[in-house]
């Protein structure tokens, strides 16, 4: 029996055998936490005793949640995580750089390794064909502190995706699409790997979004085959030479196949308060929406401002809703800056925010009011999540973001394009 | 063994449920954290929780987040075990990484206020307000050595390595 592309990373970084149920000890090639996760695990390393990092290079801190910092309380834990980086050697990016997800696609992320982040959407480098899930705090600092952690050798999902988006359809459709269709446990400690027509065709971008959001149906990694788009994308970002030819075997063996036909999707969205509760766009047409959020490592990118600078170029917001703009990175903010995508979205009546998080996590920048409604471009819209228990949050692509603020009620982007 | 109540809560409690973000800025303030657990979703629970009490959820309990300190306040909390039909991977791990035991079974055979006693070493769940005993799916041997050390740290002192 073949291998899916979970079994093979794992083996290759576990030096055995490694089929779906077994429990490893697998090789770590890279370990980050960020700003809300960080000081707890620096507190644990401390208490267990273990100082010393096993690849001080390969281990990064990231201030992106609180970023810049809303409060004392997280100035303080900024200033832990940066003593502690300046004394062990490990990397760190500081306020501004953007979010961790994004920089690790941009600058760490190699194909084949297996990556732990302290942040469940540490799957997103699924996207470039490393094993990257989520823990907490305690197994990454471990991680950290012994290279290796121990992992139960998931079962796996194909999802196989044919035809290709139609006109104002994007990877977040299909993604939000798919976990309305498992359900938001539906794939609870499985891997996704994806594959198909559409997923071949798909740019790095739109990859990072589908396997950032695999969490969400309960997935501990969504995986991609790297190929010509993966090569490309790390040429650009120089780092070329970390490139491994990676697919899952013609017989690997899937506890389920998903089959999904991209040109069947429309504009879809998800409801509050569970990412599961999916609908359509045009069935909720004329929700009013007091704020629109487009960014965060789901859709922060630069594909994601040009499509929402398309759509608001020459027009405005709605004088009742709000738009906030948060780059996933400062090299996207940059590149952003240069295609003149920012002009446009500032003339649109945008409110530009620093490369991070953002909102989404309801830290600051944009917390919601009581009874409010906001329709963001982010991962998830769990009650409270963007800082208010008594607010609304509806998840949809960035053409849906911007169409929505135009009207200032939920709209269906094809209407506007 | 364990004794005590039964708090119950429906499926899909996620992390911002149990330890929500607009509290980032306590997460290196664990007492002061942990008075706000589950208070989205049970108001005043951490006054009404008594130590040796059982968080008992439905399915997919801690969905969410990679924060652990939501598995640390709910111990903080004085919750002696959580109990659940199923539980999100990122919680799962984290439970026992800091000590806190999950034991996953058919919560539907548990109301809220319901009497429990749990024995951990033989995976059982006994409801002594309906006389019923409840069968526990079992943890994968590295977990149950690291939960019988108290969590992944005491694990981590003790045997240095995996």
């Amino acid at each position: 029996m073949g291998k899916t592309l979970a079994e093979k990373i794992l083996t290759d970084n576990s030096g055995g055998d490694a089929h779906a149920g077994d429990i490893i000890i697998a090789r770590v090639g890279l370990a980050f936490v960020q700003d809300g996760t960080g000081p707890l695990a620096l507190r644990q390393l401390k208490e267990s005793g273990l100082e010393q990092i096993a690849n001080p290079k390969r281990a990064i801190l990231f201030l992106d949640h609180a970023a810049p910092s809303p409060s004392r309380e997280l100035a303080n834990d900024h200033i832990t995580l940066r003593q502690f980086a300046e004394k062990s050697g490990v990397q760190i990016c500081d306020v501004g750089e953007g979010v961790c997800h994004q920089l690790v696609a941009e600058s760490y992320a190699n194909p084949g390794e297996v990556i732990l982040g302290a942040d469940s959407h540490s799957v997103t480098a699924g996207a470039l064909g490393a094993f990257a899930t989520g823990m907490g705090s305690t197994d990454v600092a471990i991680a950290m502190a012994l290279g290796k952690t121990w992992l139960r050798v998931p079962e796996s999902f194909r999802i196989e995706v044919s035809g290709r988006f139609t006109n104002g359809v994007y990877a977040k459709d299909l993604i939000l699409h798919l976990i309305g269709k498992l359900g938001a446990d539906g794939a609870t400690y499985k891997s996704l790997e994806f594959s198909g027509e559409a997923v071949l065709n798909m740019t790095m971008s739109e990859r990072f979004t589908i396997a950032n959001m695999a969490v969400e149906a309960g997935a501990k990694t969504g995986l991609f085959p790297t190929d010509e788009t993966t090569q490309t994308y790390l040429d650009s970002r120089g780092r070329g030479a970390s490139f491994r030819a990676l697919s899952p075997d013609p017989d690997a063996d899937y506890e389920r196949v998903i089959t999904i036909d991209a040109s069947s999707l429309e504009p879809t969205i998800s409801k509050p308060h569970s990412v599961d509760n999916i609908a359509l766009v045009r069935e909720l047409a004329g929700t009013k929406i007091a704020q629109v959020f487009i960014g965060t490592c789901t859709n922060g990118r630069l594909d994601d401002l040009a499509v929402a600078a398309t759509i608001l170029n020459g027009k405005r917001r709605h004088p009742k809703t709000r738009l906030l703009i948060a780059p996933a990175s400062s090299d996207v903010l940059k590149e952003a800056i240069s295609a003149g995508y920012i002009q446009t979205l500032i003339e649109s009546g945008a409110v530009l925010l620093p490369p991070g998080c953002g909102p989404c996590v309801g830290v600051h920048q944009g917390a919601l009011g009581d009874g409010e409604a906001c329709l963001s471009t982010a991962n998830r819209n769990f009650k409270g999540r963007m800082g208010n228990p008594e607010a609304f949050i509806y998840l949809g692509s960035p053409a849906t973001a911007a169409a929505s603020a135009i009207v200032g009620e939920i709209t269906d982007p094809r209407e506007l394009m | 063994m364990l004794r005590g109540k039964a708090f119950k809560f429906g499926d899909n409690i996620s992390t911002d449920h149990i330890c929500p973000g607009r509290y980032f800025h306590l997460r290196s303030n664990l007492p002061e954290l942990a008075k706000h657990t589950l208070e989205d979703v049970e108001p005043g629970f951490c006054t009404m929780v008594n130590p040796g009490d059982f968080v008992v959820a439905g399915l997919n309990f801690g969905l969410g987040s990679s924060r652990e300190h939501a598995a640390v306040v709910i111990k903080m909390a004085g919750v002696a075990a959580v109990l659940a039909k199923s539980a999100a991977r990122i919680f799962y791990r984290n439970a026992v990484n800091v000590g806190l035991p999950i034991l996953i079974c058919d919560t539907d055979r548990i109301n809220d206020g319901d009497e429990l006693e749990i024995d951990l070493a033989n995976s059982l769940v006994k409801n002594l307000t309906s006389g019923t005993e409840l069968p526990v799916g079992k943890f994968p041997d590295v977990m149950l050595s690291i939960l019988e050390e108290g969590g992944l740290i005491p694990y981590i002192k003790k045997h240095g390595s995996f």
